[in-house]
């Protein structure tokens, strides 16, 4: 399976729910209280994109909170644990510009008007997302000693979970900000992970799902 | 898209307030996309697009409209459209004049402005200066950015343009 700007529904539900819990994490705990409410704004705006694809996809609540992490089909960087501010930072402007151009593609090649409208929505949301995490690396990577330092382990621990995203269009778009934020972008060719389409995670999801599920399963049913 | 029959139903969606700011109403708000009655005017089917994908007022919203119209209505039904998907260019002209009076800046430019440039707010809502910088481009919901005034330093919210 090679990375595609028009990728599975699911994938595309999936990722936006994952990373929506992975920044819920952050909360009352970013290192200042704007961007606190910053990732949690993100956060939102992911969660929202993501129950607008579930609900075209079958029932939001099952499909969220039933399936097992085989079942789940999100690009593997979203699952990845938060790290430090500048890994989740990285990480959020790599998703954010994967999104950049699935949504659009989602607007002309999708033939269910639902969809379309949330990737309507989702376009104006991402390019926002985009722009407040390409600050973040830049300013992080283009800051302090320790920040640089930072910022270039992040770089080095995500970049061989780039393979769900990697297309000439996502590295193009990547780059500049990389080179702008004085980090070395690690080559094109290095090896990936890659999601294989049949359930493979990484280790980290069943803990996720375990504490996103846990009230769901605990009281099936059960009602706000 | 109002009609006389209807003007009843949208007389009433008038009072429903945004639950995230009280001063607007879902009207005010530009969210409100139809609103038609039956001919036998027992019945009414209102049409609701969100402002954002995550937004938590969305629900409340449709509750609180719902919750209005049946003092009316014998049936309501309300609809979700989701394209076109909403914009500030939306909202009505009094609803920029209602957010001021709030103390939180109206959006401004248009739609035609780059995709992820939500505008700058003309004056502080609290002394009308001009000299304004951003504390942050997210604030205490998804339409709004935090802001100060470096004349009065008072902080504000603004209401970006999308």
């Amino acid at each position: 399976m090679s990375a595609t700007s028009d990728p599975d529904l699911l994938t595309v539900a999936d990722s936006c729910l994952v990373l929506s819990h992975r920044l819920s994490e952050w909360m009352s705990n970013a290192p200042t209280m704007e961007e606190d409410i910053a990732l949690g704004n993100i956060a939102l705006d992911l969660l929202g994109q993501a129950r607008g694809l579930l609900q075209v996809l079958g029932d939001e609540d099952e499909l969220a909170y039933l399936r097992g992490p085989q079942e789940f089909r999100n690009a593997l960087m979203c699952e990845l644990p938060n790290g430090d501010f500048a890994l989740t930072l990285l990480r959020l402007f790599f998703v954010s510009a994967w999104l950049e151009s699935v949504w659009p593609a989602l607007v002309t090649s999708s033939s269910a008007p639902d969809v379309r409208g949330v990737a309507e929505k989702a376009i104006k949301e991402n390019a926002y997302h985009l722009r407040h995490a390409s600050t973040w690396v830049i300013r992080l990577g283009d800051g302090t000693d320790e920040s640089h330092r930072r910022m270039t382990e992040a770089l080095d621990a995500l970049w061989p979970y780039r393979g769900d995203f990697a297309t000439s269009g996502w590295y193009d778009r990547i780059e500049p900000v990389l080179a702008t934020a004085t980090l070395t972008t690690p080559d094109r060719d290095a090896w990936t992970q890659r999601s294989s389409g049949d359930g493979w995670h990484t280790e980290h999801l069943g803990y996720l799902l375990a504490e996103m599920q846990s009230l769901a399963r605990a009281h099936p049913g059960a009602k706000w | 898209m109002t009609n006389s029959s209807s003007a009843r139903a949208w007389a009433l969606l008038e009072q429903v307030p945004d639950p995230e700011i009280p001063v607007l109403s879902v009207v005010d708000l530009g969210i409100v996309r139809d609103a038609v009655e039956s001919e036998d005017g027992h019945s009414v089917v209102v049409t609701l697009t969100p402002t954002y994908s995550g937004c938590p007022a969305t629900e409340v919203i449709a509750h609180d409209v719902r919750a209005t119209l049946e003092s009316s209505y014998d049936h309501v039904e309300v609809r979700t459209q989701l394209s076109p998907a909403w914009t500030t260019d939306w909202m009505r002209p009094e609803a920029r004049e209602k957010l001021h009076g709030h103390g939180i800046a109206p959006p401004e430019g248009r739609r035609s402005l780059p995709l992820v440039d939500v505008g700058t707010p003309a004056t502080c809502p609290r002394c009308g200066r001009r000299e304004v910088e951003e504390i942050a481009p997210f604030g205490s919901t998804p339409c709004k950015a935090l802001w100060r005034c470096t004349i009065c330093r008072e902080p504000f919210d603004y209401f970006k343009r999308h």
